[in-house]
């Protein structure tokens, strides 16, 4: 009999680790399946940020009593923990940031102001988030470079082949990871092989991949990886980017200020070392060992088995969605997918439909997602988004499915 | 009378499926599209003075969204019409949201004025007159 080592994981014991769940809403337990805009933090997070507030909380790096040194022994801790999340070569190519969203505006604004110019081109997908969309647009427009989208199907697979039809000098290449609409994920490494031969960077988006499945910098092949912490059961606040070193030296900083300094004279300030010259101003030090613990509780698991879960879950949500008349649904089959499903209820607005299952105590996400471009390709303003994590039990899709039975029932559609 | 019902009225479903004053008008006095920049709803509504210059006499709309935003620009037709368009350029929101009746949380109530923010964004345009900080943002142009 063959013995297989899978891990898998019992979310029902796990929900107990999360205290959120003690509440009730409108007289119900919480259904939360709106995961993929922010996870729910497990009572471990809490307790090592509580634990670091209230035993070694100080400013860090300049600090020569012991209490500060705690404190930055903490906060570099963190840092050694996310590079061993993403398998980066060394801890100084971590960044830390306020969210996904800031650590690709780093790389817009330091690469992009100085490496873009007219003739130049950067690339992204109608897939992506605005938090790697907007940045590149934006930059592009300063600097004169040419802005350019790959599309996409509804199913959620991008064009891959229109890039070698895209002319001009391409200097970045844009993409996430995992959608956050559709939940397929991107064939990253053949992208970022893509950007390289054509003597670009690629940058890759993936806020919504590292809850969910294993993010290894080496085997993507990626120059700039964006990562949030609150997306995977760390606190808001925080997250991520790693770059790689010889990028991250030969560029200028974004923010300036406090601690990324070496030198400041009246004539001119020299930078700090890697990764202190991207990181100004006081750290965000409980954050990032909130990240350090959120890590630790997930490796703890074992993201193998996170993802299978969430395959099985997305499989579920399918089959009891293709169950009721009028719905559609959009995005690649469930064994290709994070825990997320995006779907239409014909004849009812997202917004009644999520309004409607508050009411049943289920949380979903109703709205374009951040995915302006992709809800054009969609041809919708908006959709119902349910996301699921490592606490999310089939009985919460069971009732989201029969609270869309009273949405339509309300709308008598 | 569940939260469910007290919410989704019989009124605000009639509205929804059969709103009144739907559909632009030609030859418009004034006229303005808006959208909400959370959920990307949109209204569009164009309004013809009687001959005075100052009486609505007639408003229309088109929109795209939930039954909150696109029922309650159905009930500000009626509520508005007849009304002076300098009156209807100060109408407070309460009035608006005391003909919807129903409870609505902060984010649906930015559903329910959309149709009135952009109305009296079409109203200052055509009067010449400055629009109130409360009411900026909502429009498209």
């Amino acid at each position: 009999m063959a013995v297989t080592a899978e891990r898998r994981l019992d979310a029902h014991k796990l929900r107990a680790d999360f205290p959120i769940f003690a509440q009730e809403f409108h007289g119900k337990p919480l259904a939360y399946l709106d995961s993929a805009a922010s996870a729910q933090k497990p009572r471990q997070m809490l307790d090592a940020m509580n634990g670091f507030y209230e035993t070694s909380y100080a400013n860090v790096h300049r600090g020569v009593y012991e209490l500060a040194e705690r404190a930055t022994e903490a906060l570099e801790h963190a840092r050694e923990r996310c590079r061993a999340f993403v398998n980066a070569s060394t801890a100084s190519e971590i960044i830390f940031v306020r969210n996904a969203t800031e650590a690709i505006n780093l790389v817009a604004y330091a690469w992009g102001l100085s490496n873009l110019g007219p003739g130049d081109v950067v690339i992204v997908t109608e897939l992506e988030h605005h938090a790697n969309f907007v940045p590149w647009q934006f930059i592009a427009k300063k600097t004169g470079a040419d802005f350019k989208m790959v599309q996409v199907d509804t199913d959620g697979t991008l064009h891959l082949d229109e890039l070698d039809e895209i002319e001009g000098n391409v200097k970045v290449v844009a993409t996430g990871y995992v959608s956050n609409v559709l939940g397929g994920s991107n064939d990253v490494p053949r992208i970022a092989a893509w950007a390289h031969e054509h003597g670009a960077i690629h940058v890759c988006d993936a806020a919504q991949a590292a809850p969910h499945k294993r993010v290894d910098v080496q085997a993507l092949g990626s120059d700039f990886v964006a990562v949030s912490g609150h997306k995977m059961c760390g606190p808001s606040g925080i997250g991520f980017l790693w770059g790689k070193t010889d990028l991250l030296l030969a560029m200028d900083p974004f923010l300036t200020g406090g601690h990324m300094i070496r030198k400041v004279r009246a004539d001119e300030t020299t930078w700090g070392e890697l990764p202190h010259k991207f990181e100004a101003g006081t750290a965000p030090m409980a954050e990032a060992v909130g990240l350090g613990a959120a890590i630790d509780y997930l490796e703890e698991i074992g993201l193998d088995a996170i993802e299978q879960h969430e395959h099985e879950l997305v499989a579920y949500a399918l089959e009891k969605l293709a169950e009721i008349p009028g719905v559609t649904q959009w995005g690649p089959p469930a064994d290709k997918r994070a825990g997320i499903v995006s779907f239409d209820v014909e004849g009812v607005h997202p917004h009644d439909v999520a309004q409607i299952l508050d009411l049943e105590g289920v949380a979903i996400r109703a709205g374009h997602h951040c995915c302006q471009p992709l809800m054009s390709r969609l041809g919708v303003v908006a959709t119902n988004r349910a996301s699921f994590y490592l606490y999310t039990v089939p009985e919460e899709i069971d009732r989201l499915a029969a609270g869309l039975l009273k949405v339509k029932d309300t709308f008598g559609v | 009378m569940s939260e469910l019902e007290q919410m989704y009225r019989e009124v605000i479903l009639d509205h929804y499926k059969n709103p009144h004053g739907h559909g632009l008008l030609e030859h418009a006095d004034a006229h303005a599209e808006g959208m909400n920049p959370l959920c990307g709803d949109e209204v569009t509504i164009s309004v013809k003075f009687a001959a005075d210059g100052e009486t609505i006499d007639e408003v229309g709309f088109e929109g795209r969204g939930c039954a909150i935003s696109q029922a309650a620009t159905s009930m500000l037709t009626d509520l508005v019409k007849g009304r002076t368009a300098s009156e209807v350029a100060t109408l407070p929101k309460e009035d608006l949201l005391d003909e919807i009746g129903i409870p609505l949380t902060p984010v649906r109530i930015k559903c329910a004025i959309l149709g009135l923010g952009v109305l009296k964004v079409a109203l200052h345009r055509a009067k010449g007159t400055p629009l109130p900080d409360e009411w900026q943002g909502l429009d498209f142009a």
